[in-house]
């Protein structure tokens, strides 16, 4: 039965990786570029539904509403100030440095906004848990809205990029970005496009996660942006299935690592996991089977 | 046909010159440092400062060769920094008082050096396969398992000899009177400082002499045209992983030495300090001193290194003030926009300009 | 590329020439120098902020009831943001700027790299909450905190004394030398109190998941978890277990006092938590009454965590030594740290962390330490 509590809380988490690696995955297909300040919109995020909470009095949903519209007005801004004038810069290094200038610029706002002090996070969902096998299995409600959002993102995501027009514009500019030019494609407003949505589901995991792990510092999006990022690159960068199926397996894979194996080396063994699957298949799981990349 | 060989010559001897500028840089830096010590007109901040400024500078080299040189993004030096460090301090703890100073401190570093560099080869084999950015999440990968195997690692060394455990400390089992070295998080405490700034600048100008030469050499021009074009260099029958390997391992080497120059200037070492953020942190002094420019990352480094505690005054505004410099630096030496503007602003000032072309050569 | 060097080397040259001033301290010879140095930005923050405000309540208070041996005292804080090398950094800027003694650093392993420096320099060095043992090596330095043997061990004693458990988990953060040194010494105590250590899990850089190492203690069947660890952990920890239905005792160290001012916490969930903390916000007595008002007053509402206290104490500590030894502030920090190794074991100071005297020798303090329980909201003594 511990087996199945693990397994849930690895689902969980892997989850919340997967939300946060589809906004991470859709922007690398389409920019190319690895966002490093990705992991502290979902900082911005979290923090912005807690203010409207408590300092606001707002209900849970319209609070998350305002923070999906807060990151995604912040997500534009940073890709226009600081990614777009670097876009022809000739390397894509520079544009990588000044990802971690703004991941840097983010967290140090929050310190002084809301002080190093960890802030304890309202739960937003008010949804009973779920007892199974008489109460051997407990499945807590943030567990089933995490589960059900990752689900209805990603099939939303890929309705989206496959049937509207913004979205094979998308997959347009993340084949060939002068190709589309030349083709009437709107690049610049394409790449928006995918900051806003990815910055915006930065913002509902950045929710999720605090919901689950009720705690919220200035730190708190760095080490799940890195590890959503591994999760991306693990289902192969670019690809949406990837990134989702990449994320929940890592969640799995750190939870029952931590739990048989040791709780100090979990992280090697996630990072470990990742070598070897590159090292089978240099560009992650779906990394070369999926046409459409975002 | 002679005129070519003209030309090569030409070019050789000016890498000379450039490169004995770099070792003049080094060295007049040196003495002005040592001058301005010696008179009492520098800070103890600036005077603490100095080691870690010769243990960034030696990074950012190193990684210069893998990033610039050899053209692969890796995020996990601080890893080899990491190993480096824990060799060489433990190797310093184990021998104690068992040798003088100065030899003990060269062992040292020659250990921290080594260990890394074999580990660089080890990494290296399997990472050298990948490429582009997930070259790059391999290697953080690798840093960051580094790090968390070297966190659970106790060792200790009495009568019996090396004792290793990665449990806790009781399992090591020591007799009484055995050194407990390496306590897992809590890391080595008590590591001889050994380090010094005369150390530290010897430890520059011999990885500048290993960078320089490798660069200049005839694998160091196979390096670059694997860079450059790796189908090409493959046709005409360069080995290509193995000159990657060999830039990859020495570079690895020498990440290793600055780990030992860290580890023998604090009285504490743990692994936080090898973490991702290091090893992006050496990175920014690369991509802000130019890609391939090892002189632009030295300089990189000292004035990254120095700024945050030069702005100390500033409270708890400088890491802010420090985020938008970097951000605002990047996109002035980066953006094409920018470089546009420059150029413009340059044609102005016609007296700037023969200046600056005149460098433009050098 | 080159124009960039050229702009980063003027840069440079600037700002050289900006930090060569020779080190001129900007105070007069009529006022005590006091450092303090901590995080007060990253991580580890509010530890040091925490520090930083016990110690500036401090300073004012005795500079209005007339200073130390009638010479007012001076605060300058610095942070460190709990790295070893920038607190070394921030110890020489101090220095530059005239600091004659340290109340530092805050967190383990900065302390003991600071103290690596105090010691070749003879600079007094008392630290409010570096627990490490290493943080006090060298005779300069004392602390005003438990070190981590005496917490690890008392808190097995405890337990063991009182029969609160005999089946422990414990759930510590390896990756922390407070968590780690504790939690050794716990395990080698238990052992002597006959105490079964069912389970000991540890957790390092992922700080917000703590469900495996709570089904490890529960499939062990354990009735206590001692949590060596933090405040903002500890509240997860308490949240998670009771969402998975895991009802055992909860023990913690110090670093658990905190716990009832995080913002939003769920105060229920930490009912019954039991811990050894020499300091509580909410205890009785006038002396604690007036710094917890001023500590509120002053900081936005802030409730002070035991750091604070530690700190607060800690000035006071030098205050009963300086005036010992008849130290004045026109001596160099050499000569101060000199008298007060001797002083030091002179003094006998009641903090808000109890009655404390020092062994110079170890430079390790006595002092009771306190078991509390958190019943409806509040601590009360057990």
């Amino acid at each position: 039965m511990s087996f199945l509590t693990y397994l849930k809380d690895g689902i969980s988490l892997g989850s919340v990786y997967a939300i946060i690696a589809l906004g991470y995955t859709m922007v690398y297909g389409i920019a190319k570029m690895l966002n490093f300040a990705h992991g502290d919109v979902i900082m911005v995020g979290a923090y912005t539904a807690l203010m409207m909470i408590t300092r606001a009095g707002l209900p849970a949903l319209p609070a998350v509403l305002i923070a999906m519209a807060t990151c995604t007005i912040l997500g534009i801004t940073i890709e226009m100030v600081a990614y777009r004038p670097l876009r022809k810069a000739g390397s894509p290094l520079a544009v990588l440095i000044t990802a971690i200038g703004v991941s840097y610029l983010l967290q140090n706002i929050a310190l002084l906004a809301f002080g190093a002090d960890g802030k304890t996070f309202i739960n937003v969902v008010s949804l009973p848990s779920l007892n199974l096998f008489d109460g051997q299995l407990v499945i807590s409600g943030v567990t089933i809205v995490t589960v059900l959002a990752n689900i209805v993102i990603m099939i939303c995501l890929t309705l989206f990029v496959k049937k509207t027009k913004r979205g094979r514009a998308m997959q347009a500019v993340s084949e060939d970005r002068d190709a589309a030019q030349l083709m009437g494609v709107n690049v610049n407003g394409t790449i928006s496009l995918t900051f806003a949505i990815g910055s915006a589901l930065a913002a509902i995991a950045g929710v999720l996660l605090c919901s689950a792990y009720p705690v919220v510092t200035p730190y708190t999006g760095a080490m799940p942006g890195i590890k959503a990022f591994v999760a991306a690159v693990f289902g192969g960068i670019g690809s949406i299935p990837g990134a989702m199926i990449g994320g929940i397996l890592l969640g799995v894979i750190e939870i029952l690592g931590r739990a048989y194996i040791s709780s100090q080396v979990a992280d090697a063994i996630v990072f470990g996991v990742l070598i070897i699957v590159l090292l089978v298949r240099p560009t992650g799981l779906f990394g070369k089977n999926v046409q459409e990349k975002v | 046909m002679d005129k070519s060989l003209e030309i090569i010559r030409r070019m050789k001897n000016r890498t000379l010159k450039n490169h004995l500028i770099t070792y003049l840089i080094v060295i007049v830096f040196y003495v002005v440092i040592q001058v301005l010590i010696n008179t009492g007109n520098l800070s103890s901040l600036l005077t603490g400062l100095l080691v870690p400024i010769c243990v960034y500078v030696i990074a950012a080299i190193s990684l210069n060769l893998v990033v610039g040189i050899s053209g692969e993004l890796s995020l996990g030096h601080a890893g080899f920094m990491c190993i480096g460090a824990y060799t060489s301090a433990f190797f310093s703890n184990a021998v104690g008082d068992g040798l003088p100073e100065i030899p003990r401190f060269i062992l040292a570093i020659l250990i921290g050096a080594v260990c890394a560099g074999l580990f660089g080869v080890l990494i290296g084999i399997p990472v050298l396969r990948l490429k582009g950015d997930y070259l790059a999440i391999v290697t953080l990968a690798f840093g960051e398992i580094i790090k968390n195997l070297v966190n659970v690692v106790y060792m200790g060394i009495d009568s019996n000899g090396l004792h290793i455990s990665t449990t806790t400390a009781m399992d090591l089992h020591m007799e009484p009177g055995g050194k407990q070295i390496i306590k897992g998080a809590l890391g080595i405490s008590g590591t001889p400082r050994n380090s010094s700034f005369t150390a530290g600048i010897i430890l520059i100008l011999i990885t500048l002499f290993i960078v320089q030469n490798l660069i200049s050499s005839r694998s160091g021009r196979a390096i670059m045209a694997c860079r450059d074009n790796r189908i090409a260099a493959e046709s005409i029958g360069i080995p290509v992983t193995r000159f990657k390997l060999l830039a990859f391992a020495v570079s690895a080497a020498m990440a290793g030495v600055a780990g030992v120059l860290y580890s023998h200037n604090l009285a504490t070492l743990n692994t936080k300090k090898f973490d991702y953020n290091t090893s992006i942190l050496v990175l920014v002094f690369v991509v802000l001193g130019g890609i391939g420019n090892i002189r632009g990352s030295m300089i990189a480094a000292v004035i990254l290194t120095a700024l945050p505690e030069m702005l100390r005054f500033l409270s708890n505004y400088r890491m802010l003030i420090y985020a938008i410099v970097l951000i605002v630096m990047m996109l002035f030496n980066w953006a094409p926009a920018a470089r546009t503007w420059r150029e413009r602003m340059r044609e102005k000032l016609p007296f700037k300009k023969k200046a600056a072309a005149g460098k433009e050569e050098a | 590329m080159k124009k960039m060097t050229k702009a980063l080397s003027v840069a440079a040259a600037m700002a050289m020439a900006a930090s060569l001033m020779a080190p001129v301290s900007v105070f007069a010879d009529d006022v005590f120098v006091i450092g303090a140095i901590g995080p007060i930005t990253g991580a580890a923050g509010a530890y040091g902020t925490s520090v930083m405000n016990g110690a500036a309540i401090a300073v004012d208070e005795i500079n209005e009831a007339g200073g130390i041996n009638g010479y007012q005292v001076e605060l300058l804080t610095a942070d460190d943001t709990h790295d070893a090398e920038l607190a070394t950094h921030a110890y020489d800027d101090l220095k530059d700027q005239g600091m004659q003694l340290l109340l530092g650093t805050v967190t383990s392993a900065p302390c003991i790299a600071v103290e690596g420096l105090a010691v070749e320099d003879n600079m007094f060095l008392l630290t409010p909450s570096g627990t490490a043992v290493d943080c006090i090596f060298g005779e300069n330095a004392f602390r005003v905190c438990f070190s981590d043997p005496a917490q690890g061990t008392a808190s097995a004693q405890y337990i063991g004394e009182h029969g609160l458990a005999s089946k422990i988990a414990i759930i510590y953060d390896s990756s922390d030398p407070y968590s780690a040194g504790i939690t050794e010494y716990f395990m080698a105590e238990a052992e002597n109190q006959g105490l079964e250590i069912v389970s000991a899990e540890a957790f390092s850089d992922n700080r917000t998941d703590f469900s495996a190492q709570l089904n490890a203690a529960k499939d062990a069947g354990a009735e206590l978890v001692f949590l060596p660890i933090y405040y903002q952990e500890a509240a997860l920890i308490l949240q998670q277990a009771s969402d998975m239905g895991f009802a055992p005792s909860f023990f913690g160290c110090d670093g658990m006092d905190g716990i009832l001012g995080i913002e939003n916490f769920d105060t229920s969930l930490a009912e019954g938590l039991m811990m050894l903390t020499p300091f509580t916000p909410n205890a009785e007595d006038e002396m604690t009454q007036n710094f917890v008002k001023t500590y509120e007053e002053r900081f936005d509402g802030l409730v002070p965590i035991q750091f604070g206290a530690d700190a607060y104490d800690g000035i006071y500590a030098m205050k009963a030594a300086l005036e010992d030894a008849g130290a004045t502030p026109d001596m160099s920090a050499s000569e101060i740290c000199d008298l007060m190794k001797v002083s030091m074991g002179n003094i006998t100071i009641t903090g808000l962390t109890g009655e404390i005297s020092w062994d110079v020798a170890t430079g390790e303090p006595n002092k009771e330490p306190k078991a509390v329980v958190i019943e409806n909201g509040e601590y009360q003594p057990m």
